[in-house]
């Protein structure tokens, strides 16, 4: 466990390094957890995690890869939608890392 | 016999072809201990995977496609929400036995999920075109 500076506040990060506590996401919380993982946050990248705060809202859970494309690609056209996209703006590993960066849990379902 | 289709292309079509299909049969309440969240949980992991499988809501599991559920109440997880991300996952076979529904005053068009009702016949046929069937 371990916690995570923004501004004046300390958020607490679990071993893996998501939020504790979805509540404390913000903005900026999602700046500060991109620039722990070198990532520079575009609009595009913003597009899917508020896609992916969007997906939390509805079903309860963070998505595995495949969900989050389907949903990508339901929500935001096809040339959005696809690994390749996701994988580009998010170094590989789309489900696990946008959901960090989007405050979510750990996606339960993926390697 | 029906097989299952699969949603993908040719390249990764031969190790799917291979997967033997699964009907996993939900038989308890949402709330009545840990077989409905199981047997959802095995459906998710099984269609992040694309396994080509199926859900039937049986007896007592047909409480699970209640609408308005509060679940919040009981500081547990949302299972009636976990349900709806299900097609999202790639499982989109749902099926509902009548038969439950009817002995529970449920209406099968005022379902939380869409769920196909079958009849005790239909049922068999059901559960005879999968490889293999999990009950919990």
């Amino acid at each position: 466990m371990s916690t995570l500076t923004v501004g004046s506040r300390s958020v607490a990060l679990d071993k893996d390094g998501y939020l504790q506590d979805l509540g404390d996401w913000s903005r900026d919380v999602a700046h500060a957890l991109a620039a722990q993982e070198d990532l520079e946050l575009s609009p595009e990248h913003w597009e899917v995690l508020e896609l992916l705060r969007q997906f939390y809202q509805e079903f309860q859970l963070s998505p595995a890869t495949r969900p989050l494309i389907k949903y990508t690609a339901l929500k935001l056209g096809p040339e959005k939608g696809n690994s390749l996209h996701l994988n580009r703006l998010f170094k590989g590993t789309p489900a696990k890392l946008a959901a960090k960066l989007a405050g979510l849990p750990k996606p339960t379902n993926c390697i | 016999m029906k097989r299952h289709r699969s949603p993908i292309g040719s390249s990764a079509l031969g190790a799917i072809e291979m997967a033997k299909s699964l009907l996993i049969i939900s038989r308890q309440a949402p709330w009545s201990g840990p077989g409905a969240r199981e047997a959802l949980d095995i459906a998710l992991a099984g269609g992040a995977f694309d396994l080509p499988l199926g859900v039937l809501f049986l007896d007592d599991g047909v409480f699970q496609l209640q609408a308005a559920q509060q679940p919040g109440q009981l500081q547990q997880k949302n299972l009636a929400a976990n349900l709806q991300a299900l097609p999202m996952f790639g499982v989109d076979e749902l099926f509902v036995s009548s038969v439950s529904l009817a002995e529970r005053g449920m209406d099968a068009g005022n379902l939380s999920l869409a769920a196909q009702p079958l009849d005790e016949a239909e049922l068999s046929a059901l559960v005879d075109r999968y490889d293999q069937v999990i009950t919990l």
